[in-house]
């Protein structure tokens, strides 16, 4: 069982969040050209690192917000959480 | 090599079977090979049998960080199907029922397979119309395939919950009688001691460390155990492709995910066919042993753990006692996970690279046991020829950037949800 910190609702499990993938992904800015290798980056390819990954998590059945969350994907080891907004470090 | 037969049997008996041939060398790794195989699961060591067998190219090591057969060879639900609605799927996937149907003859291995049927159950009569015209393809493709209204279901399965008042009813299912089960360590091995009796070297505890690329062609290997030259590297390493991948500057429409697995204690035969529950992610299928065999959902998030968490293990077995009642009594034997290469569509690659004489073999989902034979062969064709070959053609690494997406569950990039 994951323990996730919710930057607005404190310490939860696991089963409160539903997940959303690579945090680090941007999507191409809008109204710009977008090459197709930008394009295939954003929508399929992904790093998927065994070590530390900054993750997209929502706290679906709390406060419904999408958090980033920094987690080591062979141990689970949780080393931060932010809110979407806060860019990561 | 020993034939394994009834005759050898016999003669070795008679020496207290300790004459028996190692079924497989431990080699030191050359300096130099043809081909290299990184991953000594199903789909290298069988890819290092048909490049043998069909092309004849015996210098040949497959290299593994661990023991052949000990990542998802070894961790799978050992379930064998090709109820496929695309061309692509479904024409590959029924090839590879034929390599199993003689798999144990071919090798000289009793590989175990049960051609038990599966059955997919509906639970809604819009369920039941897609599940006909799922059936339907197959059918055009020469693929078995049978839809079971609820009483037909009934007496296959009496074991399910036929009550009135569930949640998820049982309307019927979709069955595909030539599927099955196999006995999934005897397919490494039966693969493992025929590619050895043909030359081609296993080295285990050897971890790739990195390759040797310049002017955009592969010219070797490095390893734990020392560099080796070769033209030609097949990746065929399922939860650890990104990582590799990384090492060769690429990255792929790859995520690694982790399934669970488990068994329950043996119990006397109760179910003798493989069964699906329709309104979430659970099969069933029982053990030779008399254990019930279970699997499900993935754990939902990237993990290389090779470990689950309970939360999805409750989940799934929730799910399997929605559909058979009597599962709640019993106790669980053992849990396992592995790690799964999670394609962006669903649907596996083998393909060519960009690096000339790279070879690629990923993505294989959920779906990796079964694909074993039809893996190899195409993927030993692949390498051989430096062409797919048509049964692959499909599975093409540049299909994500033209748009032949084959996503045969409709549920586009988002891996975890199932």
């Amino acid at each position: 069982m994951l323990h996730i910190k919710c930057p607005y609702c404190g310490m939860r499990s696991q089963n409160e969040f539903s997940y959303g993938g690579d945090a680090t992904v941007k999507r191409p800015e809008l109204n710009k050209e977008v090459s197709d290798q930008d394009w295939d980056n954003f929508v399929y390819n992904r790093k998927s690192p065994r070590g530390k990954h900054w993750e997209l998590w929502q706290h679906i059945s709390g406060c419904r917000q999408w958090i980033k969350v920094e987690r080591d994907t062979a141990t689970h080891e949780i080393f931060n959480t932010l809110k979407a907004n806060e860019e990561i470090l | 090599m020993q034939k394994y037969s009834i005759f050898n049997l016999v003669k070795n008996a008679f020496s207290g079977h300790q004459n028996w041939d190692l079924a497989w060398k431990d080699p030191t790794p050359k300096k130099e090979y043809d081909v290299v195989i990184i991953g000594g699961g199903g789909h290298g060591l069988a890819t290092a049998y048909y490049l043998a067998k069909e092309h004849n190219i015996t210098n040949v090591a497959i290299i593994e960080k661990g023991w052949i057969g000990g990542g998802n060879v070894g961790r799978n639900t050992t379930i064998i199907r090709s109820n496929y609605m695309h061309d692509d799927n479904a024409l590959f996937s029924e090839f590879g029922m034929d390599l199993w149907r003689k798999m144990s003859q071919d090798l000289n291995y009793n590989v175990m397979f049960s051609p038990r049927g599966i059955i997919n159950l509906a639970h809604s009569d819009a369920q039941m119309n897609v599940y006909a015209r799922r059936g339907n393809s197959m059918r055009l493709n020469g693929i078995d395939a049978v839809l079971l209204n609820r009483e037909q279901v009934k007496e296959i399965i009496p074991m399910a919950d036929f009550s009135e008042n569930v949640r998820f009813p049982i309307f019927g299912g979709l069955m595909q009688p030539s599927a099955g089960t196999a006995r999934h360590d005897a397919v490494a091995w039966g693969y493992a001691r025929q590619a050895d009796s043909m030359g081609v070297d296993i080295i285990q505890n050897c971890e790739v460390t990195g390759f040797d690329v310049s002017g955009g062609k592969i010219n070797g290997v490095r390893t734990s155990r020392g560099d080796i030259k070769v033209k030609k590297i097949g990746l065929c390493v399922a939860g650890s492709t990104n990582i590799l991948a990384e090492k060769l500057n690429m990255t792929l429409p790859i995520e690694t995910h982790l399934l669970q697995a488990c068994v329950s204690e043996p119990v006397k035969p109760v179910l003798d066919r493989v069964v699906t529950f329709g309104a979430g992610h659970f099969y069933i299928s029982q053990s030779d042993k008399g254990e019930m065999v279970m699997g499900g959902d993935l754990d939902g998030y990237n993990s290389y753990a090779q470990r689950g968490n309970l939360p999805t293990l409750q989940h799934v077995l929730t799910e399997g006692i929605a559909m058979m009642p009597f599962l709640s009594k019993l106790k669980m034997l053992r849990t396992w996970g592995g790690i799964m290469d999670m394609s962006m569509d669903g649907s596996p690659i083998i393909d060519k690279t960009h690096i000339e004489g790279l070879y690629l073999n990923c993505g294989w989902c959920y779906g990796g046991f079964k694909a074993t034979p039809a893996s190899g062969w195409t993927f030993a064709h692949t390498i051989a020829q430096d062409r797919v070959h048509k049964l692959n053609a499909g599975y093409s690494l540049n299909r994500f950037n033209t748009g032949h997406l084959l996503d045969e569950k409709g549920l586009g990039t988002k891996t975890w949800i199932s």
